[in-house]
């Protein structure tokens, strides 16, 4: 266990062995990152599924779009907990394919979660999600505590 | 025996020649899963955000074209993170020859783009009476 990180004296820009040094932070992080966390995150790639989400934030609201093609609307799930956003869902292979030669199997199925804090208070009683064209966009008005607001100056 | 159906890797003279009804530059290439049964083919791409409107199937000399184009505006506001990408769809395959060209039928649902490729009835497998 380290106790305190080495710190490498700062090399002369262009030097030829920058590069060479990053290298070396790149395997000392490796090294110290927990097992743990190497393998969840090959779990989650093992697992397959990770649609491409984008979050987008204006005055009132926060803004959530989610990749999901061909999924039916009932099995998509949203929750909301503690700040945190969760979507997750299953994609099931059709049945009728079940029986039928594969030649070309890129599409994902199975489960997938995506996590996300959010950015601010949230008025969760008032969060909207539509399903449309494989996108789901989730409308996450702001609590009032966490819009800005302008402060009016008094003169004393 | 039955033929294969290959994807095309799409080069770069292809994309030069394809140039007109192009007018985005950049695509991305959509996933696909293709089946095969004793009918035909099934092929189904992954075009999230593409309606049907904006959806060019073609086909010419045996190349099937898909083209999707995205009709989705961003979400309003400043983007916080962005993990999908912009560019419109595009993929060619080169099509098997005992594909009856005249029946292909496509659909798209919720941007999942399937298509239905039935063989020529001439190659459909059949039990043959004797005589």
């Amino acid at each position: 266990m380290t106790l305190l990180r080495w710190q490498r004296p700062e090399l002369a820009q262009g030097s030829p062995f920058r590069h060479l040094s990053t290298l070396r932070d790149e395997i000392d992080r490796l090294f110290e990152s927990p097992l743990s966390a190497l393998t969840q995150s090959s779990n989650q790639f093992l697992s397959g599924w990770m649609p491409a989400v984008d979050l987008y934030e204006d005055k009132d609201n926060l803004h959530l779009k989610a990749e999901l093609p061909g999924m039916n609307k009932n099995d998509i799930e949203i929750s909301i907990h503690e700040g945190v956003l969760t979507i997750s869902g299953e994609r099931k292979l059709d049945e009728k394919y079940r029986e039928a030669e594969v030649y070309r199997s890129e599409r994902t199925l199975g489960r997938f979660q995506r996590t996300l804090t959010l950015p601010a208070q949230i008025s969760a009683d008032k969060v909207k999600a539509y399903y449309q064209d494989g996108l789901l966009t989730v409308l996450l008005p702001k609590a009032e505590e966490s819009k800005p607001k302008q402060i009016e100056i008094k003169a004393s | 025996m039955i033929g294969t159906m290959k994807t095309t890797i799409q080069n770069p003279t292809n994309e030069q020649v394809a140039a007109p009804s192009v007018s985005s530059a950049v695509f991305t290439s959509p996933d696909v899963n293709i089946y095969e049964t004793d009918h035909g083919y099934t092929l189904e791409a992954e075009m999230p955000g593409v309606t049907r409107e904006r959806l060019e199937v073609t086909l010419e000399n045996n190349a099937l074209t898909l083209v999707g184009r995205r009709g989705d505006a961003d979400p309003p506001g400043t983007a916080l993170y962005r993990e999908s990408r912009p560019a419109d769809f595009r993929r060619v395959f080169e099509l098997d020859p005992v594909i009856d060209a005249q029946k292909i039928r496509a659909h798209i649902h919720q941007g999942l783009l399937t298509l239905e490729l039935p063989k020529t009835e001439a190659v459909k497998p059949r039990r043959i009476a004797v005589d």
